[in-house]
């Protein structure tokens, strides 16, 4: 049933008939017709962020701590532009987000009009796709394939840009309907023959490795149901990347830890040593692979992805499955309950027993100190004080974000934000937002960084204004973490600029805003101070001031393969000095 | 351009093959901006075009026909193909070099200006190459020529040697041989 209303009504009522209970944004002259709209509606509330790149990471902790899709509301020219990293970061991770700007009028485009920009130009690189609606009556249409495309197939951000003269004309609207897009086709299910290909090689396996991704947490909840049962009657090891992580709970014995450039010795040497990869929903990102060419040389390697473009694109790969991850489970389950194959024991316990091996070199142990907190211990502790609770982890980037990582463990999965595949600065605060707006009884840590945390720190005045009790849990050490140790590691320690000079006082700037304040120097001290910290009612930014040269092991150093990491415990300058050779050093 | 065998941080064994020339056909919708990413995912990713041409071909259906001659290892190609399927306003794309015999035609306009024994030449040549004149005076001819991109190649070099001043190229169409299609 076609209803006549204006292009701003347009957009508010799709919003509604997607479901949508939240947007992020920030008003501006091309965007007023809809902000109008907004004020006479109660459908759909809206968060007012402090600058439109925290609407973009907003939206992205929204859509991963709950699955849907998360929405953005900004004005053209800068209100776009601000947008760009977060669609970029939103792209790279493959989360489903919907951002609406707004535009100059349509007779003026082109002109360079006052906040005019080319939005659809600037995002068509860093957005799945992309829309620039001219007429009305295309507008409600747009707005659901807008939907459609967000969050089916590999998900990912799309812009649907608005002029203003079209916020005001008057058109037809349509309501979400089930037709087929002309184009754009995702494949869901899997082809069976791969599928019984790949469970015959995993039944006859006998060093087999899984190694998810963030696909099983895209395909949803049933996705990790599927694979904790597919692992458990295996009884295979498990790795996952920095995105899965939740996806298999980190108690579980058959769990190696995260793999790749931070990860553990026993889930690298896993991959590197093993017979049969399975890989799920993981894309073979540099972090993980390390040297191409030494990477697990000896595998058959099987590669489940919805998207055709990751297949044999840095790794060539034996069976590959083009699918979703939920069906191609089900599917492998199936099979492999049909066969009721009878796999080789007595080889998987000589593999186990290796496996065991490596994890008793303890490869994230480090000097524990008991005058100075050592920031791997806050984590720990961090963990420890909130594991029985409801939690949410959101991150910044740098050496905080790896500790979270390694030390921060995970049962479910959409319980762990972090910016893995763009790496931005100032992702966790906006983020733990947008988690917290989805779980307002829920306990949402921002594990942070000093230098981090201050790219996105004016959005402390929307936890204020949405009472929005998140934590933010700064490991402060007074530097660019990670920069620093790369400086170490590659420019023989001369610290150019990775010193975080002149750092606000955190205590004072979280009273500023309306915070509480906390700061924390003693290990002694640390425990009571994270439950005063958690019990607290309100938005805390705590403090914790960490050893300030602590570096983040063990670690693959760039340019090597993954059984040549180097381990915390036992590392000395001499071997950190030479630990990367001229080819490493230009990679990143 | 970018090396196209430089597509990840780390040597790859996978690269390491040998570089071929590919036509690729990519059926597109005919939306704005859909050359632009076409286009701008070979900048991005760092892939060459040799060749490029497009126009829309079915009016009604709103379909567009892209050509495009590029060059790179075979899985460089692969990536290509799966890369360009994956953007929404796409129908299909086909790698006609690998899918058969296929037909490729260009035509170009060629300007050749001078008088006496040269002009007379280039007439005579260009009737071997079944060139038209499709424009001249008493100082000049505008050939047009067509058929395949070393056909023109040649023609164009032997007309460089007889006062060739201009040249304007389409670019490579290509069609598959016999009664399938795309």
């Amino acid at each position: 049933m076609a209803r006549t209303m204006t292009g701003a009504e347009i957009v508010l009522q799709a919003l509604a008939d997607q479901g949508v209970e939240v947007i992020f944004g920030y008003p501006g002259g091309a965007v007023l017709p809809i902000y109008d709209e907004l004020f006479q509606q109660e459908k759909v509330r809206h968060v007012l962020v402090r600058q439109e790149g925290g609407a973009v990471h907003a939206a992205e902790g929204y859509a991963r701590s709950t699955g849907k899709v998360g929405v953005v509301l900004v004005t053209s020219g800068p209100g776009a532009t601000n947008a760009v990293t977060g669609l970029t970061d939103a792209l790279m991770d493959s989360i489903p987000v919907v951002c609406l700007t707004g535009q100059v009028p349509t007779h003026l485009i082109g002109n360079d009009a006052f906040q005019e920009c080319d939005t659809v130009g600037i995002t068509r690189p860093c957005t799945k796709h992309n829309w620039l609606v001219k007429n009305v009556n295309d507008l409600a249409r747009v707005m659901h394939e807008a939907f459609h495309i967000a969050k089916t197939g590999r998900p990912g951000p799309v812009v649907v840009d608005i002029p203003k003269d079209v916020q005001f004309a008057t058109g037809n609207y349509v309501g979400p309907s089930n037709i087929q897009h002309k184009t754009y086709k995702p494949k869901f299910k899997p082809d069976q023959p791969a599928v019984r290909e790949a469970v015959d090689l995993i039944a006859a396996a006998k060093k087999p490795v899984f190694y998810t991704g963030g696909g099983v947490i895209n395909s949803g909840p049933k996705a990790s149901q599927l694979l904790r049962e597919f692992v458990r009657l295996t009884g295979f090891p498990i790795t996952s990347t920095l995105m899965g992580l939740g996806a298999y709970p980190a108690s579980d014995r058959q769990w190696l830890g995260m793999l790749g450039m931070h990860g553990t010795y026993e889930a690298n040497m896993a991959m590197h040593d093993c017979d049969v990869m399975i890989n799920i929903g993981a894309r073979f990102d540099d972090r993980i692979t390390g040297r191409l060419d030494a990477f697990s040389p000896d595998s058959k390697k099987i590669h489940v992805d919805i998207d055709p473009s990751s297949i044999n694109k840095n790794v060539r790969v034996d069976v590959p499955i083009v699918g979703d991850v939920a069906y191609t489970l089900e599917d492998m389950l199936r099979v492999w309950k049909a066969k009721a194959p009878v796999i080789d024991k007595a080889a998987h316990k000589a593999w186990w027993k290796q496996i065991d091996g490596w994890r008793a070199r303890k490869s994230l142990s480090y000097k524990a100190n008991k005058d100075v907190i050592m920031p791997q211990y806050a984590v720990q502790r961090l963990y420890e004080l909130t594991k029985d609770r409801d939690t949410f982890i959101t991150t910044e980037v740098g050496q905080h974000q790896m500790w979270a990582a390694q030390f921060f463990h995970f049962e479910e999965p959409n319980r762990w934000m972090t910016s893995g595949g763009l790496g931005t600065m100032g992702y966790g605060l906006p983020a733990a937002i947008g988690a917290q707006l989805a779980h307002p009884k829920s306990l949402v840590i921002d594990i942070a960084g000093d230098a981090s945390i201050l790219m996105n720190i004016q959005e402390c005045s929307t936890a204020v204004q949405f009472d929005l009790p998140v934590k933010v849990f700064i490991l402060n050490n007074e530097y660019m973490g990670m920069v620093r140790q790369w400086q170490q590691l590659l420019h023989g320690n001369r610290l150019s600029h990775s010193y975080t000079e002149s750092l606000p006082d955190f205590v004072k700037l979280a009273e500023a805003y309306g915070w509480k304040g906390m700061r924390c120097d003693h290990p002694v001290d640390l425990d009571d101070a994270i439950k005063e910290m958690i019990n607290h009612k309100g938005p805390v930014i705590f403090d914790c001031r960490v050893a300030k040269l602590a570096n983040c092991f063990p670690m693959i150093p760039s340019g090597k393969a993954h059984n040549e990491m180097l381990l915390g415990d036992d590392v000395s300058d001499d071997e950190i000095d030479k630990a990367i050779g001229k080819e490493g050093k230009v990679l990143v | 351009m970018a090396d196209p065998l430089k597509q990840s941080h780390y040597p790859s064994p996978l690269l390491s093959q040998e570089v071929v020339s590919r036509t690729l056909s990519i059926m597109v919708d005919n939306e704005p901006g859909v050359l632009a990413r076409v286009i701008g995912l070979f900048t991005a990713r760092g892939y060459n075009i040799d060749s490029l041409t497009v126009t829309e071909t079915e009016h009604e259906k709103h379909v567009s026909r892209i050509t495009i001659v590029t060059r790179g290892t075979p899985a460089v190609i692969e990536q290509i193909k799966h890369q360009l399927e994956r953007l929404v306003p796409i129908h299909r794309v086909r790698d006609l070099t690998l899918e058969g015999v296929s037909l490729e035609r260009e035509l170009a306009l060629v300007k050749v200006q001078g008088k006496g024994e040269k002009r007379i030449e280039a007439l005579r040549l260009a009737e071997i190459f079944r060139a038209q004149v499709v424009d001249t005076s008493t100082e000049h001819f505008v050939f047009e020529v067509t058929g395949k991109a070393s056909k023109i190649e040649t023609f164009i070099n032997i007309m460089r040697e007889l006062g060739m001043t201009e040249v304007s190229r389409t670019g490579i169409a290509a069609i598959g041989r016999g009664a399938a299609t795309l």
